[in-house]
């Protein structure tokens, strides 16, 4: 009877864990069955043609890189400098720190479409038009959506991934390093430079990429920010509008005007930012990994 | 315990990084008169925006000096775009109304230049397994006002109606409400899609589906004759139909500028109402001009 | 006093002030985002645009007709149906995780466990957009066959899209929270006599339960907010009903579809922001709320935070 219990129940949660893994398989099988056939470097390297019904899906590609380029060069260094703060400075114990602490889990659940609103509120109509005001004579450069805009909007939106990934190494770092280097006479910003920061390379690695992979995949913060429907020219300056590939998916499979002609073409296109997705993602569990493992060595 | 014992004293790139800031840092300035290389932005209706697209893709392979950014979001965006001044060009599907002209007018100190580039039969679609042959307007805005539910009672089978159509930025979605609904609501379970090609593709799968949208969407769904009453026969949304004015949904594609447009923008213009642009408009599906401009 | 050691002590103080500086900033912005999209809607709470009021989104007609002679500003719709596309997705995601957690943490062999639960992440890199356009473009036509349903978009169908992309958090929170057990706890009830699965539910489960009570409130947080998938599968109805095989509007569905259009500062504009803030709010809760919980198993399990 017991053995009976204990047989059924093991195999009822194994049964859930195929069930999810094999859901993941199916996913990731379509894709990869329906989109590998046009994948090829023409595809990846050319602009689309024929009102997006061929050609290929470089401008998106490139749009997204540069996105989480731009938007990594903002997140990482405040992002880390917010971590150093907080592992090194801040008192656990005070108000401040306790509020920010919060502030920070809290922004780390906040839906991505709310970023949306805040960028457009705050990037583009406030910050963007006022340096147009006050720079431009009120000509229009900054006050529009743009690459820019929309690498802010989403660096705020991975910023507390940055922060909560890299004060997790920090603190890793064993204590007496930070005591051995203060004792050898070095001041507390050489400590954190010569010695804490190397020691936490992968962390600040593993934060970058988690926030790349996860700028890489959205939408809903550059649906007003930035993000076009089809751009001939690529992106070179930072008030430029972009194409991206999530967006560009979300318009193929809503605007297009023969779904059917466009299937094989929009397969490809959730394939490659699949990979890019998986590849990013792969990176930083294997970074994690060994950092873990070092850790606990 | 084993610590890694060589400290790395490798830095960020920083020099690649400063690079990547300067390139940000530096805006493409608004556009000088009389460049040599041209920027024209194109923002609004989703119905044309496919048009559009086509449009700067012909346009610039015999013009390689001008670029043509094209954005979608709804003809009310594109509006909101135009009297912002964050675009050049308007796509719009629905005429301004006098109160966005005259706060264009406010903003930019300019009139709006209402120019149609393009006819659009707004087409009515159902699924191809749907035996219905022909509406009333009247029925149609029974229809998706929800008062009439069922296929059986506008003369089909016994099967539910589901209704598709566009969000409420669409300028198709205000046209609709206004011409077919009479200015009343749209019934609650009436499903906005983001997009024309997502309506068409719900219609093609839903053989209880009907929705609406421009004509040159209308790939594999059957496009349904409509009678403007009772007493009226039913018109199919053909080119001629649009033409001689009959089909009672026809409607005029709209570019709208702030001012009379000038420079590389009115050469556009004039190569869209031209036979290079009236034949892309063809291409994409929706119906040229009746008289098209002759080629200068 | 060396000049060298002078020098660097300058720059130590400099450095220390520019850290202080830019996290200030960084935080700054973390707490200007509520201030601004709350300010945003602010308006309303004083009744000043088009006499919408904080009570008249919540009072009937229970109705959302944002574009309309009379626009009709009604969130309770919006809620019933964001709340009824978030349950089904619990519903489904929630058992499934927390048995594959379970197995994860407690019957898997070593070997197996160390891919398990990546591969299940991995399910967490998928980004929204491809989890809609996968349940457009392959399950809705299937599941609506499948079940009969009229409608082909509908809650149950983004419920189950949903689901997919909670699952993966409410798996990962969960299963931390059970391998967090201490091991004297499964030998003490070993010894006993008890079975493995005795074991993992009788002592392992119980124990780790306000991180598994974490894990549902983390999900629910994400569900809540998911944007892209519900944009694209839900059907966008806003139908104040129960039924999950009925089209549905979700709050950040409606802010995502309408926000281009709207004129700024105008009633709409501050009604999506309205919707906004509300959605921060609720989020912002739930999170509050998975702390505790993952405090409480801390205290519980360690003694401590």
């Amino acid at each position: 009877m017991r053995k009976a219990f204990d047989r059924t129940f093991v195999a009822l949660t194994l049964t859930a864990t195929i069930v999810i893994l094999a859901m993941l398989a199916v996913i990731v099988g379509n894709i990869v069955i329906h989109g590998k056939d046009r994948l090829s470097w023409e595809f990846v390297s050319a602009s689309p043609v024929k009102g997006m019904t061929a050609g290929g899906i470089f401008p998106a590609i490139l749009g997204t890189v540069l996105v989480v380029l731009l938007m990594s060069l903002a997140a990482v260094p405040f992002g880390v400098i917010v971590a150093i703060y907080f592992a090194e400075y801040a008192r656990a114990e005070s108000r401040l720190y306790k509020l920010t602490r919060i502030a920070v889990n809290n922004l780390a659940g906040v839906p991505s479409i709310v970023f949306g609103l805040f960028g457009l509120g705050f990037f583009i109509q406030t910050i963007g038009r006022g340096i147009d005001r006050g720079l431009y004579g009120g000509q229009l450069v900054y006050g529009q959506p743009s690459i820019l805009w929309a690498a802010m909007t989403m660096a705020v939106l991975t910023l507390p991934v940055v922060i909560i990934t890299v004060e997790e190494t920090l603190r890793a770092v064993p204590r007496e390093y930070r005591e051995a280097s203060l004792a050898l006479g070095a001041t507390r910003l050489q400590t954190i430079v010569r010695v804490i920061l190397p020691q936490s390379w992968s962390g600040v690695m593993t934060g970058a990429i988690l926030a790349i992979s996860r700028g890489a995949g959205e939408v809903a913060p550059v649906l007003f920010t930035g993000a076009a429907y089809f751009l001939p020219r690529l992106p070179t300056h930072a008030n430029d509008q972009f194409m991206q590939l999530g967006y560009h998916i979300y318009v193929l499979a809503t605007q297009s005007p023969d779904v059917d002609a466009t299937k094989p073409l929009l397969y490809s296109t959730v394939l490659v930012l699949l990979i890019l997705t998986f590849l990013l993602n792969i990176t930083a569990i294997l970074i994690r990994n060994r950092m873990r493992q070092w850790a606990t060595r | 315990m084993s610590y890694p014992q060589t400290m790395s004293r490798k830095h960020f790139p920083l020099l690649t990084l400063s690079m990547l800031f300067l390139m940000s840092a530096c805006a493409q300035p608004p556009d000088q008169p009389g460049a040599a290389n041209q920027t024209i932005t194109m923002k609004g209706s989703d119905t044309m925006v496919q048009l559009g697209q086509r449009w700067a893709e012909d346009y610039m392979k015999g013009h390689p000096g001008t670029t043509i950014q094209v954005t979608a979001g709804g003809s009310g965006t594109g509006i909101a775009a135009l009297i912002n001044g964050t675009t050049q060009i308007c796509q719009a599907s629905r005429p301004m109304k006098p109160e966005e002209k005259a706060s264009l007018r406010q903003q930019r100190n300019a009139d709006a230049a209402e120019i149609p580039v393009a006819l659009d039969a707004l087409a009515i679609y159902l699924n191809d397994r749907n035996p219905i042959e022909h509406l009333t307007i009247e029925q149609l805005g029974r229809i998706f006002r929800g008062e009439i539910a069922n296929w059986k009672e506008a003369g089909g089978p016994d099967a539910p109606i589901v209704l598709y159509g566009r969000e409420n930025s669409s300028g198709t979605y205000v046209y609709f409400k206004e011409h077919v609904l009479a200015n009343a609501d749209f019934a609650e379970k009436y499903q906005a899609l983001p997009g024309t090609g997502a309506v068409i593709n719900a219609v093609k799968k839903d053989a209880g589906g009907i929705g609406y949208g421009g004509i040159g969407y209308a790939t594999a769904v059957k496009t349904l004759p409509v009678a403007k009453d009772a007493s009226a026969p039913a018109v199919a949304p053909s080119m001629e139909n649009v033409y001689n004015n009959t089909y009672p949904l026809s409607r005029n594609l709209f570019w709208y500028t702030a001012g009379a447009p000038t420079g590389a923008i009115e050469e556009l213009v004039d190569w869209v109402l031209g036979p290079e642009g009236q034949k892309a408009v063809s291409e994409v599906g929706f119906y040229p001009l009746k008289a098209p401009k002759p080629s200068q | 006093m060396n000049a060298n050691i002078r020098w660097r002590r300058r720059l130590d103080t400099a450095a220390e002030k520019i850290i202080f500086g830019f996290a200030f900033v960084a935080i700054a912005i973390i707490f200007l985002i509520f201030v601004y999209v709350a300010r945003e809607a602010l308006p309303i709470a004083t009744g000043s645009v088009e006499g919408i009021t904080l009570v008249s989104p919540f009072t009937a007609p229970f109705s959302w007709q944002p574009v309309s002679g009379a626009p009709k500003y009604n969130v309770v719709p919006l809620i019933v149906g964001t709340l009824k596309i978030t349950l089904i997705a619990l519903l489904i995601a929630t058992p499934l995780a927390l048995a594959a957690a379970l197995y994860t943490a407690e019957f898997a062999p070593g070997s197996s466990r160390e891919w398990i639960k990546p591969a299940i992440e991995m399910l967490a890199g998928i980004p929204s957009v491809v989890m809609g356009f996968f349940v457009l473009i392959v399950l809705a036509s299937w599941i609506q066959s499948t079940l009969g349903l009229d409608f082909r978009l509908n809650a149950l169908t983004a419920g189950i899209g949903l689901a997919l992309a909670v699952l993966p958090i409410i798996y990962t929170v969960s299963e931390d929270a059970l391998t967090a057990v201490p091991p004297h706890y499964r030998e003490a009830s070993l010894a006993l006599g008890a079975s493995k699965s005795q074991t993992a539910l009788r002592v392992v489960l119980p124990a780790a339960m306000p991180g598994v009570g974490a894990a549902i409130v983390l999900g629910f947080g994400r569900a809540i907010g998911e944007t892209m998938i519900v944009l694209m599968v839900s059907g966008n109805a806003a139908i104040l009903s129960l039924d999950p095989g009925l089209p549905a509007r979700t709050l950040s569905a409606t802010v995502a579809a309408e926000l281009g259009e709207v004129v700024f500062g105008s009633g709409h504009y501050r009604v999506l922001f309205f919707i906004g803030t509300l959605l921060f709010i609720i989020t912002s809760l739930l999170n509050w709320a998975g702390d505790r919980f993952k405090r409480s198993l801390r205290i519980r399990l360690f003694g401590s935070a």
